[in-house]
């Protein structure tokens, strides 16, 4: 459980340094710190790095992943791990395809049909693990192949376009905050995925769904011999994040204007890769969504930055695997001291 | 006969602990010598002392007349002590040469395995035991009793001439005991000393030569198993000077039945149990390991699945499937493995005791009253006089008497009219153990049906109003409490197995 930094008065918490000096803070701080390394020494060693378009480009790159790995956090924190959310983010992109494009229905619906599959698919999964008893790896793998499949069939293998549906790119593209203030010319995208970011740390934080979360990957059979209906929670865990897949699916769908069918296999790893090296355990019942954050910007940035500096592509899926190592090492090393 | 074994004082100490207090034990080729006594009374350390894993701090120690020390495990093997556990360490997917000779595998040229050399090594040791059993066969589709057998094989392999069994009968029906016996007394007539570890009193008579009885620590007596009526030795295991502590337990008035189950039924765990519990009671739970208490309770709160019987609550029958079922009718399961089952040890305090009654901090949108729960976290905090900085602290560093008093306020908190405690003071330092006595006394004069399972017999005797005795699944009887019930009579009905009552009608 974290601390909040904003607390009420008159409650005994520890001081602002003890704060800073509890695990999970140190962990962030941590990431953050490497985070602030890596933007140091990619500014020093290339111009172009800290130009305003590049940092652009680098949080619209966040975006997707950055929403895909908060739902992914959700599911980490109960001590369980979902692959599908790659291939559930592209299923969804196909269904909101089916029915702006195929069905020509306005775009509201589109949206809503997206997360919904989300949800669905996420109950799903929940429902095979909490109620068939299947280890989460098996079930949300099965669920992963599923999914891809069915993106293929129902899009005829083919990409679908969202020429019809007018404003649909600017869901990621556009920027409301630009409009308002010219020199922020933040994307949508990078809008979403914060206000995605606050709303789950607000659910992990304040409710109750959020506490079982925690619970759940502390130690789920205690949680069950308190009398919660624990299937009925960690279901509910993996639908939500499902929800968010769907969100993600919109993001992509709009930033390519179109849904990719063939897409979304990888995406899995790489949002556990961020919730990794943001500190969450994958041991569950600890982690934070300003960790995951931090650490999807982290990779966004050392993708970027090896980019600009012009190393080969084979390359920044070496140095980004060499990362995830490093990252978990020091968590490792530090819960050992402690 | 030689003497293989040879203890002298041994004396040994862990932090706070006075583990064994100068400790006498013998061992001679060809006996089967048993060691008793009840749950905590030092048998098992004695015996990680004989098998090289704990250095004693003093006595004399002799191995077939010279002094020796036994710097762990595989010294103690080179000399030949080989130990089976009470929990079986053999790898079900491997046959059962290959896990005989785990570790030893006979070798061909650049490291290929000689399979026929070890299943014909396998057999021969087989050959010995009189045991029929195929090497090849896989060891996790074999009874718990062959099982046994394999590692009886393994520890001979090592030609042991020492062996300790650690309640090798725990898992074993009648019909497997008596092969084990068999097995036991061709050893025992090859010259192999055997350490017999056990709770059952019919099997000491039927096996053992000599009985050395061990109470808190402390060495009792040696005597010959077959001249010494098994109530001296019951005596011998509990002791008198316990007995000043019984408090007088007030005569209950009849109030209603709060709790009510008839016939509970699983397999060998729970056999036919029926009990009643009173509005303001507390019923005591005797027995020792592995008696079925524990199972009989979790089958109570739904933890486990039940094969048959019924579950009143306030005389309405109630149909228990999971624990959220058991919450919902008024039942509240304090698990003996508070770290295991009852807390979520990352979490803080607060959150714990929040944990089984969340719904009330909670608004119809689901989001948390993170005051209230703070405000009640602090309440119980200052009232059950929890040790902890604050309500934010991290379960898992509290002791372990404050960790209880955190699972104790969670299930004040969801005001639960049956409350069942396991193992209420496992762990827990004698100050605590007081404060929580105090608190169950407390919790049955505000009129809750109050079951406490313990294997300490001065906690059930100091706390019950009335005692119910369980033995291998079943209720053997229900004894009043207080001054009118002797320890005698409660250990009588504890180790009252089948075969002992039809013995005991023979004799």
């Amino acid at each position: 459980m974290t601390t909040t930094v904003h607390n009420s008065k008159g409650t005994a918490t520890p001081g602002l340094l003890g704060r800073l000096l509890s695990s999970g803070t140190h962990q962030r701080l941590l990431a953050f710190t490497s985070l602030i390394i890596l933007l140091v020494v990619f500014s020093v060693a290339s111009p172009h790095f800290m130009q305003t378009s590049n940092i652009i480009a680098i949080l619209q790159a966040t975006s997707v992943n950055g929403v895909l790995a908060v739902a992914a956090t959700l599911v980490i924190i109960t001590g369980g791990i979902d692959l599908s959310v790659g291939t559930l983010m592209t299923f969804t992109a196909v269904i909101a395809g089916v029915v702006l494009t195929f069905a020509g229905m306005p775009l509201p619906l589109g949206i809503a049909a997206a997360i919904a599959a989300g949800v669905f698919c996420g109950f799903c999964s929940g429902s095979f693990i909490a109620k068939m008893k299947i280890p989460p790896f098996i079930a949300t793998l099965g669920m992963m192949l599923i999914l891809k499949g069915l993106s293929l069939v129902i899009s005829g293998t083919r990409p679908i376009y969202f020429n019809n549906t007018p404003g649909f790119d600017q869901i990621s593209r556009g920027s409301l905050i630009g409009d308002l203030l010219p020199a922020l010319p933040i994307p949508n995208g990078v809008l979403i995925l914060f206000l995605v970011a606050l709303a789950a740390s607000y659910v992990l934080r304040r409710t109750v769904l959020g506490r079982y979360t925690f619970a759940l990957g502390s130690n789920e059979e205690a949680v069950r011999l308190s009398g919660v209906n624990t299937d009925r929670w960690k279901i509910a865990v993996y639908a939500l994040a499902g929800g968010i897949c769907g969100i993600a699916g919109i993001l992509i769908a709009s930033r390519l204007n179109s849904a990719q069918p063939a897409l979304g296999m990888g995406y899995e790893l790489e949002a556990i890769a961020a919730v990794v090296i943001g500190g969450t355990s994958l041991s569950g019942g600890k982690g934070t969504i300003l960790g995951t954050l931090i650490g999807a910007l982290i990779m966004a940035v050392l993708t970027n930055g090896l980019r600009v500096l012009s190393v080969a592509q084979e390359w920044q899926t070496v140095v980004t695997g060499a990362i995830i190592i490093l990252a978990v090492y020091a968590d490792m090393a530090r819960r050992k001291k402690s | 006969m030689t003497l293989l074994v040879e203890m002298k004082g041994i004396e040994k100490r862990f932090p706070g602990v006075h583990a064994l207090k100068g400790i006498h034990f013998d061992l001679h080729e060809g006996e089967v010598h048993a060691l008793m006594g009840e749950n905590g009374a030092g048998k098992s350390t004695l015996m990680k002392v004989l098998s090289g894993i704990y250095q004693p701090d003093g006595g004399e120690f002799r191995l077939r007349g010279e002094a020796v020390q036994l710097l762990g495990p595989r010294a103690a093997q080179a000399q030949g002590i080989g130990i089976i556990h009470q929990e079986l360490s053999l790898m079900n997917d491997l046959t059962v040469a290959q896990n005989v000779f785990i570790g030893r595998e006979p070798r061909r040229s650049f490291g290929r395995l000689d399979d026929a050399q070890l299943n014909r090594q396998t057999a021969d040791i087989f050959a010995r035991m009189n045991l029929q059993l195929d090497p090849e066969a896989i060891v996790g589709e074999l009874t718990i009793a062959k099982q046994q057998m394999i590692e009886i094989a393994k520890a001979l392999s090592f030609r042991s001439r020492i062996l300790i069994m650690d309640e090798p009968t725990a898992a074993l029906n009648d019909a497997e005991v008596r092969e084990l016996f068999t097995i036991i007394r061709q050893l025992r007539a090859e010259g192999v000393g055997i350490v017999y570890i056990s709770h059952k009193m019919d099997e000491i008579k039927q096996i053992a030569d000599r009985v050395t009885v061990m109470r808190d620590g402390e060495y009792v007596a040696t005597v010959q198993a077959a001249d010494t009526p098994l109530s001296q030795i019951i005596a011998m295991m509990v002791g008198r000077e316990v007995r000043q502590q019984v408090a007088s337990i007030p005569a209950q008035q009849p109030t209603e039945v709060v709790l009510e189950v008839q016939g509970l039924q699983r397999g060998r765990e729970i056999r036919d149990v029926s009990f009643s519990v009173r509005k303001g009671e507390i019923l005591g739970f005797a027995g020792l390991m592995g008696a079925g208490r524990t199972e009989v309770a979790r089958a109570i709160f739904g933890a486990d699945p039940l094969e048959a019987g019924e579950i009143r609550v306030h005389g309405q029958p109630c149909q228990i499937r999971s624990p959220h079922d058991a919450v919902r009718a008024g039942i509240g399961y304090l698990s003996e493995d508070r770290k295991r089952f009852g807390l979520a040890t990352g979490m803080d305090v607060r959150a714990n005791i929040a944990m089984t009654s969340i719904d009330k901090f909670a608004s119809r949108l689901g989001t948390l009253d993170e005051h209230g729960m703070q405000h009640t976290a602090q309440n119980y905090i200052q009232q059950l006089g929890i040790r902890t900085p604050s309500d934010e602290q991290q379960v898992a560093l509290l002791s372990g008497g404050n960790q209880q008093k955190v699972v104790i306020a969670k299930w004040l908190l969801r005001d639960c009219d049956v409350l069942i405690f396991d193992e209420p003071t496992r762990g827990i330092d004698v100050g605590a153990k007081a404060e929580i006595y105090t608190l169950l006394e407390a919790l049955a004069a505000q009129g809750r049906a109050v079951i406490v399972i313990s294997s300490e017999l001065p906690e059930v005797m100091r706390l019950s109003h009335r005692i119910a005795v369980m033995c291998e699944g079943r209720l053997t009887g229900v004894l009043p409490g207080g001054a009118a019930t002797t320890q005698e009579q409660i250990m009588a009905l504890a180790t009252q197995r089948e075969t002992v009552m039809h013995q005991a009608g023979e004799q």
